[in-house]
């Protein structure tokens, strides 16, 4: 305390006012700081935090895109949370894939990282051959993925029908869709799966010799050592996929429209989600909302509660970050 | 004090990016000053993508160039309603002045939302009098409460085309007309192959291709809305027959499920894998362009069209259809909408133009003129549907002031009126109408 009190007493004059030299210097260097910043806030200030106040301005607001914006109050919010038919159903898939499609792919992408790193032999081609699916455009990727579980004329289908296993309709039935979609997320775990190899080729040799020592089993090494010393990268993933997740747009949206036979054409809507609401995620709706039935301040609500959850998740893992971290630090 | 100060320039800053944020708006309704007598060139936005299309249209424009020295056109195609309406939203020098859309059911938003200019000064200026000009339901898809905001690039017209030697083959001798005998037509043309088929009467089904609950609800005479402009689907029993009648002819065919496997077989609705070109389906209900797409495919079969059947209590009223067509308007926020209106009065009212262009592209015309005129091409399956459109009692979907969301919400709920998943189809039909007072009270 004292020594906090003793420059504010150094810098202040003999009538009690602060000294001008000083304030002078303390304004410069915080002038010097802001300049050195300015890029950044800049770019902050244009790309986020104009958005998002803009984000928050329209969804109190009746907003087209071609009128003025009018003050509405919370009608955007009541419309949101008690009168869309669309929006529970988007929130409860999109936590769906939060939750599933994030751990699986995180649970892949590990299984996958550990397999290709005990491989002695064609390594490289394995690496290959794994990441080469996260390579493939998205669209690409999904029309495919459409194609080879076609429940009619689908080769996935066809081998299970050969073997007498049950056919599911996969991308046109509820129930299958977004597993469908989950297997689509897991073949393009190419980007996990190289995080994890280089996580576990960076974990020190001598504490698995240790444990070998001592007696340790590869389920003991793999808790003990593996994890601790990777659980950064785990976090990491798991941040990054819950976001992602939150953004998901492209393939939904792809395999409902192709499974539900509508490619385009005859200025037919159409409605993302098929079947049943199943593939509609919230960024879906904001976009079908914002674009295609021009209520942007509707639009704007389910950004912000998109924007809310994406915070939340990322502040609760980050919250845990001690615990997932535990013997590594 | 230094608090204060902070909290001050913060309340300016929050203050200003609120007015950034409102200042950063579209506008709309600029008046038409421009002399379309002076050289300009506009830009024209449309949707058509096939060479054929994109080429009959570019003959249209070449005629329209040749009749307007001063005016150049500059057509960019294959663009989508979403990038039209950012281009719209966005305005300035990259935006179209004349833009259409396949889109009939957007006209309510286009209105609405003042996206497009009312083209009635337009119509009076030039003397035009729509209701002489143009068949009256479509005047009623290409406008919202009395707002002329966009006219009709020719016409859609539904109906049936079908396979004239499967039916010959099943002994059936001419299409069917009331919704029993289509129902039996339909089975009879159907042949099972294991657990799935080798050809179905007809897919029934909502998801296949233009098979669309509108359009059944059409045949059925169905209102949307009540004198109030209140939804009155659950009112109008119209709509419980149509989709009673819907879960009939599916189960009859072999349930939902069997049918919606079977459909995935499908190839695209746009390509000559189309089910009906390859024998899977031997009756389609599509509009006037199926039997010039199926002949051009190389089917080797007989092809016949047909209005779509009626209600059996409706029999009277066989031949009519439901309709929808291109729309096509001038962007609110143009500045040569003088010029532009040239353009759309040349393409939506000229009767040669318009004849040449629905002859080119198969599509029905879109002016009472046109579908008298000598100089259109009429193949016996082509005249099914321009009488389909001539028919008084052919009908169209209201244009609503959300569009046609509340469309999407009766659709939504046929799907599971078709498969069974509705108990009491007029007390769902209640919360349909719920949904869209609530849809369009918002959009209003």
């Amino acid at each position: 305390m004292t020594a906090a009190a003793a420059p504010t007493a150094a810098h202040t004059a003999p009538d009690g006012a602060p000294d001008p030299a000083a304030r002078a210097r303390r304004r410069r260097s915080a002038l010097r700081t802001a300049a050195f910043m300015s890029p950044w806030l800049i770019g902050f200030a244009v790309f986020f935090a104009y958005p998002l106040l803009s984000t928050v301005y329209f969804s109190f607001t009746k907003y087209d895109g071609f009128r003025q914006p009018v003050f509405n109050g919370l009608d955007n919010w009541s419309y949101v949370f008690t009168d869309s038919p669309a929006f529970w159903p988007a929130m409860r898939n999109t936590l769906w894939l939060v939750v599933v499609m994030v751990g699986c792919r995180v649970a892949f992408g590990l299984g996958i990282g550990l397999l290709i790193t005990k491989i002695k032999t064609g390594t490289g081609i394995f690496r290959t051959l794994f990441y080469l699916p996260y390579l493939a455009p998205p669209v690409a990727a999904t029309l495919a993925f459409v194609f080879l579980l076609n429940p009619g004329t689908g080769p996935v289908n066809t081998v299970l029908d050969a073997v007498g296993l049950p056919t599911p309709g996969w991308f046109t039935d509820p129930s299958w869709s977004k597993p469908a979609l989950t297997a689509l997320a897991l073949w393009g775990v190419g980007d996990l799966m190289v995080i994890f190899m280089a996580a576990l080729l960076d974990v020190p040799k001598e504490q698995y010799e240790a444990a070998e020592l001592d007696g340790a089993g590869s389920w003991a090494r793999f808790r003990h050592i593996t994890l601790p010393n990777i659980s950064p990268i785990v976090l990491f993933a798991v941040v990054t996929g819950v976001i992602q997740a939150m953004q998901y747009y492209t393939q939904p949206l792809v395999a409902g429209k192709v499974a539900a036979g509508v490619i385009g054409g005859s200025g037919q809507q159409f409605e993302p989600g098929y079947p049943d609401k199943s593939t509609l995620t919230l960024p879906q709706l904001v976009y079908n909302l914002g674009f295609q039935r021009f209520d942007y301040g509707t639009a704007c609500v389910i950004a912000l509660v998109l924007f809310t959850l994406s915070m939340a998740f990322t502040a609760l893992l980050m919250r845990r970050r001690g615990g997932l971290i535990g013997a590594g630090e | 004090m230094p608090r204060t100060g902070r909290l001050t320039t913060a309340a300016t800053l929050l203050a200003a990016i609120s007015v950034l944020a409102t200042a950063c708006t579209g506008q709309s309704g600029n008046a038409a000053a421009d002399d379309p007598a002076k050289d300009v060139t506009l830009s024209f936005w449309h949707g058509w993508s096939a060479p054929s299309e994109v080429m009959a249209i570019e003959e249209n424009i070449a005629r329209f160039e040749k009749a307007h020295p001063n005016i150049k056109v500059k057509v960019t195609g294959n663009m989508t309603d979403d990038k039209v309406n950012q281009a719209l939203r966005a305005g300035g020098d990259g935006a179209p002045d004349v833009v259409s859309s396949f889109t009939t059911d957007s006209v309510g938003k286009f209105c609405n939302s003042g996206a497009f200019a009312d083209l009635n000064p337009f119509l009076e200026k030039s003397g035009i009098d729509k209701a002489k000009v143009f068949p009256k339901t479509l005047l009623e898809y290409t406008q919202f409460n009395g707002n002329q905001c966009t006219l009709p690039l020719l016409n859609d017209a539904y109906g049936l085309v079908y396979n004239k030697t499967a039916f010959a083959a099943a002994g059936i001798t001419e299409p069917p007309k009331t919704w029993s005998r289509f129902t039996e037509v339909a089975q009879k043309l159907t042949k099972p192959k294991g657990d799935s088929y080798e050809q179905v009467g007809l897919m029934p089904t909502f998801h296949g291709y233009e098979t669309k609950p509108t359009r059944l609800a059409a045949q059925w005479g169905a209102r949307y809305f009540d004198a109030d402009g209140k939804a009155g689907l659950a009112k109008d029993p119209a709509f419980t027959k149509m989709l009673t009648a819907q879960k009939d002819l599916v189960e009859k065919l072999g349930g939902y499920e069997k049918l919606e496997r079977f459909r995935t077989t499908f190839g695209d609705e746009w390509s000559a894998e189309h089910p009906f070109h390859r024998g899977q389906v031997a009756m389609q209900i599509d509009g006037e362009w199926r039997a010039a797409m199926a002949k051009e495919a190389g089917v080797g079969f007989e092809i016949g069209t047909a209005p779509l059947p009626v209600p059996d209590d409706q029999a009277a009223d066989y031949g009519k259809g439901y309709l929808s067509g291109t729309i096509m308007g001038i962007a609110s926020v143009g500045t040569k909408q003088n010029a532009a209106w040239e353009l759309v009065k040349y393409m939506t009212t000229d009767t040669e133009a318009v004849v040449a262009f629905a002859n080119a592209i198969h599509n029905v015309p879109s002016t009472l003129a046109a579908l008298e005129s000598p100089a259109l091409e009429l193949t016996p399956e082509f005249k099914t549907f321009v009488d389909i459109a001539r028919h008084p009692k052919s009908s169209t979907t209201p244009a609503q002031a959300d569009g046609g969301t509340y469309q999407l919400t009766f659709e939504d709920f046929a799907y599971g009126a078709e498969k069974g998943a509705v108990a009491d189809i007029t007390a769902g039909l209640a919360k349909v109408d719920q949904q869209i007072d609530t849809d369009i009270a918002k959009a209003k």
